[in-house]
Parts: structure tokens; C-alpha cells; sequence
């Protein structure tokens, strides 16, 4: 006897279907088309020619090559250590005020960072330049004597990568450090330990997954973004962004800059397993 | 085993695979127009697959399920004619109560007056008049539960399923809600069917509990019949109170029989058991008697354990010479009778309930 | 003495805690404040300062500076676009990843994070070759392909984190109750992650137009967006009116920002009301009984 009904297909299809077509269309396939090319040879004009060869992985031990992509990891690290130790402070503020509040201070968070990007950076380089606030204040304060040249340094660019980064940091490490139940605090001091010790044993070990996440968000895009050495570093800062970019406007060649796309690329392992602690109910309303 | 005529809603050889779990093994169930059927058992039973089976909302993996007559397994839940109140309420959080409860008929396009006249009337059935403008969330559980109740009562169904609708209220609201409803059902005249883990609430308010574990039915019937005649040894211990002895038949004179258990002989009364055969015993612990001195019939030597005064009755723990626990109770306390006293058991072997050890169900 | 001691201690705390918020709210609103303040500046571009005027804005609002207004008028088109797009197949794709099982599921959830997690320039890459090689041209297609791209994943991953398991029990219970599921998804699933979808658009419209990679690599010869614009600007410096731009802008979005809020207060207002209401009827119908 006929026992169960057609399984109806269609909701599945109209509700995942788009999705998944996309993400093949536009990530997947140009993804593996990026490694393909990376083997393959430089065209004579520019552009690729279909031919295996990993010249341009050689290219890359190139010790001038190296040595970008080395500083762009440095500064990468650097930036995301700073954020950590700068945005957990922060982070566990907010997620000890009570939730109402703890929103709109997220909000307060998030208010910048509707202003455009680059008009920020600018607005670091406005504040730095020889003629600037900061160098008058300085000299004002007798701290120098002469004005400091702050632009176009790898010090204004960290500086510049920081206070971009920072929001990525913050959001998921509050969004882990609220969840942290108030009970678990009260048992351990409860069991005899004092707040430094309850602190690194037990909050920072529960909070781990929104470090991660934090990590993650900040270190990768670090390494990528050249408009922040664009704009604070005048182009004479130069770091693996800037190379990738190159590679396709002004110089083409493009198995080298699938090279070193590659190498920003991290394994998607990463990826699935921890999912972001990205913005929540209350964060973005 | 024929079909009753008034079966409302039935089940043949249902059967429910989930993966490699049997969920539901070969049921068989009439329900019957107007009844207030209970599947009782618990967690893990199968009994709200089952119920959720004849929702619609799961596939039966084969068998039949008919409702009025009709198959209704090539059916969608919204194409059958059964309405369900769930465990958490499930009530539509941007919709006000009205619009709760409205939704039903909205759907099927009844023009507005009319719903607004009977939105009021099933408010005022579940007395919840003066609520039409509130949003779930500013409603208490129990008040959830009524609204729930009449969004799907709205829709005339011919049978309602309620998924352990009280299971999230206090004892107080539970059993007030239990004598609401089971006065609703008397009232209106619809099948209810009802799942619950708790035997209590199945005891109240059903006219017939079908007890479940592991995916099958173990005994179908009213609730007195369940609790005095208990049909496997699950069911004498997950009905009530029960104590159980364990043993073997050795001898019948009619429908008296003698068993030895490893606590001692015992008396009990039943048809169809033969000597040498395994059975289990069951006796209430109301239908304990305690005394100091041995009478003439079987009994049985334990020293008393504690007290434990529960307001209505008080019931005190026994171990007997091997050391298995039974539990009697009395309306009052005897004063009589302290910890660790040496008293004899007995009990009339026409209370004491006979179950065979390996009982073949076939319920209608 | 004790609890004073300990009082004075939480009170430390709490000052260190109080300045140390303050200090980080200065850091991420000096950069605001600056543009804002230079967009007053009155000198041909920002190195700066040079004294006050409103001219800028005289210029911003008379539609004078072409390029500035033409490149807005893109990135805004793109944005919109692109967050209708992204919301639609990200909504859709968040409901239906969470509900159903098929083959490759895992394959197209790994998808969905490469873009959060990879650097944009990596996937701007990767689409510039694939586009390149195909031959398609370069233009406002190519730009809204790139965003959505990033913003689908986002919006998925915001619904994901919305819907609970409460969800399909009302879907079943909107069933249930006769409706089928096209009028279940319009009528009930739909409404109830309201504020999930209302953030990913949100967040898939700041994402688009404030982007500057996928946008400068995906461009046309002839126009760019806004952001690109400004970039491009780096280099010769940045005119004032562009800061008056980009300061009209925020002032919109905290606008909107208060607007919503109001509406919000608002609404709880009535909500408070209607439980007043209720309870008078609620009393009436008692003494009625």
C-alpha cells in the first residue's frame, strides 16, 4: 500500500539553490582558477600564457619579495596582538554593563565606522602631518624642537591598520565574554581564587572562542588591505597588498600576483569550524 | 479485529524508522469519536513521533493512517483536519492573541466579521476575553496555553492533538488546567488526543490510556482498568505505585496461586498461569497490611525503614529479609510503629495483581 | 576599614575601567571629528588647516563638483542593488542551509565563510582573472557581482545566528493550522526574523558602499565608486567638499539611526497601552461574569 508521500523538492531548491549557485559561480570556481594560475607562465605582453611553470613561485623566494611578504606578516601580527591586548579591556567592559546598556555602547562602537573608510585614514594623516595638530601640540609642549615627520611611516600605517582593525576584534571577544556566566566567576572565587587567578584560569579559557574569532578577523585582513599603506604610506611603504595589486594594474604579470594571493590564503579549515562571533541581535539591532 | 464504527482516527502497522532507531514498531490503534485518549509512557517511547505522524509533520516509514475513513498520508499537515496545541505553544510572536488565533481562518479566507465573531467566542471559551490586543510575550505560560488552544480549536478540527501541553506550568496551574480541559473536551464533544510522560494527568483526564515504551502500545484501556489490572510489569510500575515481586509459580488451586520469591511465598490471584511458570506479582502499596504479630495466612518479615509524611498520605519504606525495598501507605500515621520495628506483611491475594512475565499485546 | 578598603578598590576599578572606555570611544571618534572639522577648510585641498568657511558645502549641495556627485550617485545605485540581492539570496540561503540536508552542504557552507575570512584582495584576484579571461567587461556588472559576493555571506551568517530551533515549530504550527508553505514562509518565517533581515541589509549596504578593493580592481575604465574616488585623490590630496560629503552621509545614517529608535520607543509605547487596555476589558469582562 502506497505509504508516503512525494518528497517535495521545491522549497529545498528555491531556498538553498541560489546560494549554493553563487558561491560556486564566484568563489569556488575563481578560487581554484587562482591556484591554477599560479602555475602557470607569464604572457610576453602581460596576462597569462597556458604553460606549467612555477617561475613565479621562485619569484617569491626572491630575497626582495621575501622580504615584503615577511614585514607584511610582521606588521600583520603585530596589529592583531595590539588589538587583542587593547580590545579585551574594552570587550569586558561593555559585557559586564547590564544589556541595555551594553547595546547602545556597541552601537556608539559601530557609529564611526559607517564614515567611509579612507576619509578616517585621511583624517589620521591630517592630524600627523608636519604641519598638523599633533606636531604643533608637540612643539607647543617644548616635547621637540623640530616637527617629526609621522607621515608616510610604517608607524602611522600600523597606527592606521590598528584603529581600523580594532571594532573586528572587539565584537566577537564581547560577544564570547558575554555569554561567560556570572556563576562560573562566583564558583571559583567561591572555591578560593583570587581575581587574577579566576581571571586566567577560568575567564580567559571560556573566552577563547571569540579570541579565535577575533584573531581571525583581524589578522587576515591585515595582511590583505593595501589602502591603508596606500593612503597613510604614500606608496613608499610597500606591503603584500600593494605587490598584488601591482601585479594586475601596472606591471601584469599575473601568475605572480595569484602567487601571492595565494599566500594570504589561509585553509578553509579554519573557516567552518569556528564560526565567527560575528555581529549579534543587540550588536547591530 | 474489525473496524469499530465510530473509530475516528486509526493506525494500522505503523511502523517509524529513524535511521537505525525503531521508533514505532508495528501499532495498531483505534481512537474513537468523541474519547479523550491518552499516550502515556516515557521518554523515548515513540508516543509523539506517533502523534506527530498523524499531524503530519513526520512520515510514517509504513503502514496506514487514516483519519474519518481516509488515508491521509499523501496529505500536508495544512490539508488535514487535525489541529495541534504544542509543547511550547508555538504561538506567533509578531502576531497579537486575536491575530493568534484568528490565523486559521484567515487562511481559509473567512470573511472578517465572521472571524471576529468567532475569535471572540473561542476567547471566551478559554477565557481569555480582554487579551485580543497583547503580543505572546507579555502573556504567562498558562495564558499562552489557552490561547494556543483556541487557535486551534477555531477551526472546528474533528480531533485535537495536544503535545504535552502542561508540561512547562506549576503543579498548581497543571492541575487546574487538567480539569479545564478535560470540561472543554466533555464540552465541545472533539477527540482529543493526548501525549504526556505523567501518569497522573493521563489517570485524570482520559477516558482511555494507551501505555507505550520502546515504540509499542503495552496495554490499552480505561484508566481504572490500567491501574487494578495491569497487563505487563512495565505497566504495574509505571502506573501508580507498585510493588513487585519476582518469582515462580508453585502451585494453583483455581485462580489462587502461591509463588515463591526470593523475599518468600506470597499469595495472588489470576487466570491462566500454570506451576513452574515465571511470573511477576504487583500489589498497591494502599493494599498492604503491617502487623506485629504473624496471621495465618502468607507473609512476609521486614523491618520499617522511614516514614515520609506527604500531607495526604504517609508512606513508609519496608525491607524486607533480602533486602528488597516495598513501600506502604496509610491515610494516618500509626503511631504505633517506629524505625526499625520488626513487623509482618500481608495483603488480600484478590488485590495482588498476577502478570504474566512475557505478554503478546494486541489492543483494539 | 576592610570594606572601606574594598570599596576603594572597586571605586579604582571603575575609574580605570570609566577612563580607559572613554579613551578608546576618543581613538575611534577623533578620526570623525577631524573630517568633520576639515570639511570647513578653507583651502583648495586637506593638508591643513587654513581657516573657516561653509563654501564647501555651498559647492556639495549645488551639484557643482561632477565627478564627486556622479561617483556617489554609483556607489549608492551599487549599494542598493547589491544589498536587495544579497538579502534575498542571503535570507533565502540562510533558511534553507539551517532546514535542509543535501548532497554537498558542508562543501557550500565552507564556501560561505571563504569570503569573511579570506582577504578581499584575494577574491577581487581571483574574480578580476576569471572576468579577465572570459573577456567580460569591466563596469558597474562586474562591481555588483564582487560585492554581493561578500555580502551574501555576511547576510547568511547574520540569519543563521537569528533563526532558532523555535523557528520550525511555528513553521509546523502555521501549518498545522492550514496554511501551506508558501503562505507559511510569507506570513510567519519571514516576519519573525524581521530584525535578522533589516541587519543583514544594513550590514550589506555599509559593506557595499564603503568598499574599496573589490570596487578598484572590478572597475570600468570610466567610473568609479566613491570610495575609489577618494583613493585616487590620495595622492594629489583631498578636496574639502569631499569631507562635506562624506559628513552629510553620517549625519544621515545617525539620523536613520535615531528615526528607528524613536519608531521603536514608539511602538512599545502602544504595546504598553494596548496592555492597559487590556486589562481594563480584562476586568470588565470579570465583574460581567
Amino acid at each position: 500500500m502506497k505509504t508516503r508521500k512525494r518528497k517535495n523538492r521545491l522549497p529545498a531548491l528555491a531556498q538553498a539553490g541560489p546560494v549554493s549557485v553563487w558561491m560556486v559561480l564566484f568563489v569556488t570556481v575563481p578560487m581554484l582558477f587562482i591556484i591554477y594560475i599560479s602555475f602557470m607562465t607569464r604572457g610576453t605582453f602581460g596576462g597569462v600564457e597556458y604553460k606549467f611553470s612555477t617561475a613565479s613561485y621562485q619569484t617569491l623566494l626572491n630575497v626582495m619579495y621575501f622580504k615584503v611578504i615577511a614585514k607584511s606578516f610582521k606588521v600583520a601580527a603585530f596589529t592583531t596582538v595590539l588589538c587583542l591586548i587593547l580590545g579585551y579591556p574594552f570587550a569586558y567592559y561593555i559585557a559586564r554593563k547590564p544589556p541595555e546598556k551594553a547595546g547602545k555602547l556597541i552601537m556608539l562602537i559601530m557609529i564611526p565606522f559607517w564614515t567611509n573608510s579612507l576619509m578616517r585614514l585621511n583624517a589620521w594623516m591630517l592630524l600627523f602631518q608636519t604641519k598638523g595638530p599633533v606636531n604643533n601640540l608637540l612643539l607647543a609642549l617644548g616635547l621637540i624642537s623640530a616637527p617629526k615627520t609621522f607621515i608616510y611611516t610604517d608607524w602611522l600605517v600600523t597606527l592606521g591598520l590598528i584603529t581600523s582593525m580594532l571594532p573586528f576584534a572587539i565584537l566577537p571577544m564581547y560577544s564570547s565574554i558575554e555569554k561567560l556566566q556570572k556563576s562560573m566567576l562566583e564558583a571559583s572565587a567561591d572555591l578560593g581564587a583570587p581575581p587574577a587567578k579566576t581571571f586566567w584560569r577560568v575567564t580567559l579559557p571560556l573566552t577563547f572562542p571569540g579570541i579565535f574569532s577575533a584573531i581571525i578577523l583581524t589578522f587576515i585582513p591585515a595582511l590583505g588591505i593595501y589602502t591603508v599603506t596606500d593612503m597613510l604610506g604614500g606608496g613608499k611603504v610597500l606591503y603584500i597588498g600593494n605587490i598584488i595589486k601591482n601585479q594586475f594594474g601596472v606591471i601584469r604579470n599575473w601568475p605572480l600576483g595569484a602567487v601571492c594571493s595565494c599566500c594570504c590564503w589561509p585553509s578553509p579549515r579554519f573557516s567552518s569550524s569556528s564560526t565567527p562571533g560575528f555581529p549579534r541581535s543587540r550588536t547591530w539591532r | 479485529m474489525g473496524v469499530l464504527a465510530d473509530s475516528i482516527v486509526s493506525l494500522r502497522h505503523v511502523e517509524k524508522w529513524f535511521g537505525e532507531n525503531h521508533v514505532v514498531k508495528d501499532m495498531n490503534l483505534e481512537i474513537r469519536q468523541g474519547e479523550f485518549l491518552t499516550l502515556l509512557g516515557p521518554s523515548g517511547c515513540g508516543k509523539t513521533t506517533t502523534l506527530r505522524m498523524i499531524a503530519g509533520f513526520e512520515d510514517v516509514t509504513s503502514g496506514t493512517i487514516e483519519v474519518q475513513g481516509e488515508n491521509v498520508q499523501t496529505k500536508e499537515p495544512y490539508q488535514r483536519d487535525v489541529n495541534t496545541v504544542f509543547q511550547n505553544y508555538s504561538l506567533f510572536p509578531h502576531m497579537t492573541v486575536f491575530d493568534n488565533v484568528a490565523y486559521g481562518p484567515t487562511i481559509r479566507k473567512v470573511p472578517k466579521d465572521e472571524i471576529k465573531k468567532r475569535v471572540t467566542e473561542m476567547l471566551s471559551l478559554v477565557q481569555m476575553t480582554g487579551y485580543e490586543k497583547r503580543k505572546p510575550d507579555a502573556l504567562s505560560g498558562g495564558q499562552k496555553q489557552r490561547v494556543a488552544i483556541a487557535r486551534a480549536l477555531i477551526n472546528n478540527p474533528r480531533v485535537l492533538l495536544l503535545d504535552e501541553p502542561l508540561g512547562a506550568l506549576d503543579l498548581k496551574l497543571r492541575k487546574q488546567m487538567q480539569v479545564e480541559l478535560k470540561r472543554l473536551q466533555k464540552k465541545l464533544g472533539i477527540t482529543f488526543v493526548y501525549v504526556t510522560h505523567d501518569q497522573e494527568e493521563a489517570m485524570t483526564m482520559s477516558d482511555r490510556i494507551a501505555v507505550m515504551r520502546d515504540g509499542v502500545i503495552e496495554q490499552l484501556g480505561n484508566p481504572m482498568d490500567i491501574y487494578q489490572h495491569p497487563d505487563t510489569r512495565f505497566v504495574a510500575d509505571f502506573i501508580g505505585e507498585s510493588n513487585l515481586f519476582d518469582g515462580v509459580v508453585k502451585f494453583v488451586m483455581g485462580n489462587q496461586l502461591a509463588i515463591l520469591t526470593p523475599s518468600g511465598m506470597i499469595t495472588a490471584v489470576g487466570e491462566g498461569f500454570e506451576a513452574g511458570e515465571e511470573i511477576s506479582v504487583s500489589i498497591r502499596p494502599e493494599y498492604l497490611s503491617v502487623s506485629r504479630e504473624p496471621g495465618d495466612g502468607y507473609e512476609l518479615l521486614a523491618h520499617i525503614k522511614d516514614f515520609i509524611y506527604m500531607g495526604t498520605v504517609v508512606k513508609t519504606s519496608l525491607e524486607l529479609e533480602n533486602g528488597q525495598e516495598i513501600k506502604y501507605s496509610r491515610f494516618d500515621p500509626d503511631e504505633s510503629l517506629h524505625e526499625g520495628d520488626e513487623v509482618f506483611v500481608h495483603w488480600d491475594p484478590l488485590k495482588s495483581v498476577a502478570i504474566h512475565t512475557q505478554k503478546a499485546v494486541t489492543p483494539v | 576599614m576592610e570594606k572601606n578598603k574594598k570599596l576603594r578598590r572597586q571605586k579604582t576599578v571603575r575609574f580605570f575601567g570609566d577612563f580607559y572606555a572613554v579613551l578608546m570611544y576618543a581613538v575611534f571618534y577623533i578620526p570623525v571629528a577631524v573630517m568633520i572639522v576639515f570639511s570647513f577648510n578653507d583651502a583648495p585641498r586637506n593638508y591643513y588647516w587654513q581657516g573657516f568657511t561653509t563654501g564647501w558645502y555651498a559647492k556639495l549641495f549645488s551639484f557643482a563638483n561632477t565627478s564627486l556627485i556622479s561617483a556617489l550617485w554609483y556607489s549608492l545605485v551599487i549599494a542598493i542593488l547589491a544589498t536587495v540581492i544579497s538579502v534575498v539570496i542571503g535570507v533565502l540561503g540562510g533558511i534553507g542551509l539551517r532546514k535542509f540536508k543535501f548532497v554537498g552542504k558542508q562543501f557550500i557552507n565552507m564556501n560561505i565563510y571563504v569570503p569573511i575570512i579570506v582577504p578581499e584582495i584575494v577574491l577581487a584576484v581571483a574574480m578580476l582573472i576569471i572576468f579577465m579571461t572570459l573577456g567580460v567587461k569591466l563596469g558597474m556588472g562586474t562591481i555588483l557581482i564582487g560585492h554581493c559576493t561578500f555580502c551574501i555571506p555576511y547576510a547568511v551568517v547574520t540569519i543563521k545566528g537569528r533563526i532558532s530551533g523555535d523557528n520550525e515549530t511555528l513553521q509546523e504550527a502555521s501549518m498545522d493550522l492550514g496554511a501551506n508553505r508558501l503562505q507559511t514562509f510569507f506570513r510567519i518565517t519571514i516576519p519573525s526574523i524581521m530584525p535578522g533581515i533589516l541587519s543583514a541589509a544594513f550590514l550589506s549596504f555599509t559593506l557595499s558602499i564603503d568598499d574599496v578593493v573589490m570596487s578598484n580592481m572590478l572597475a570600468g575604465a570610466r567610473q568609479s565608486t566613491l570610495p575609489v574616488l577618494i583613493l585616487s585623490m590620495n595622492r594629489t590630496g583631498i578636496t574639502p567638499d569631499t569631507n562635506a560629503l562624506t559628513t552629510v552621509m553620517i549625519a544621515v545614517m545617525v539620523l536613520g539611526l535615531l528615526c528607528v529608535n524613536a519608531v521603536q520607543k514608539h511602538r512599545q509605547k502602544k504595546e504598553a497601552a494596548a496592555i492597559a487596555e487590556s486589562e481594563a476589558a480584562i476586568s470588565a469582562a470579570r465583574s460581567n461574569v
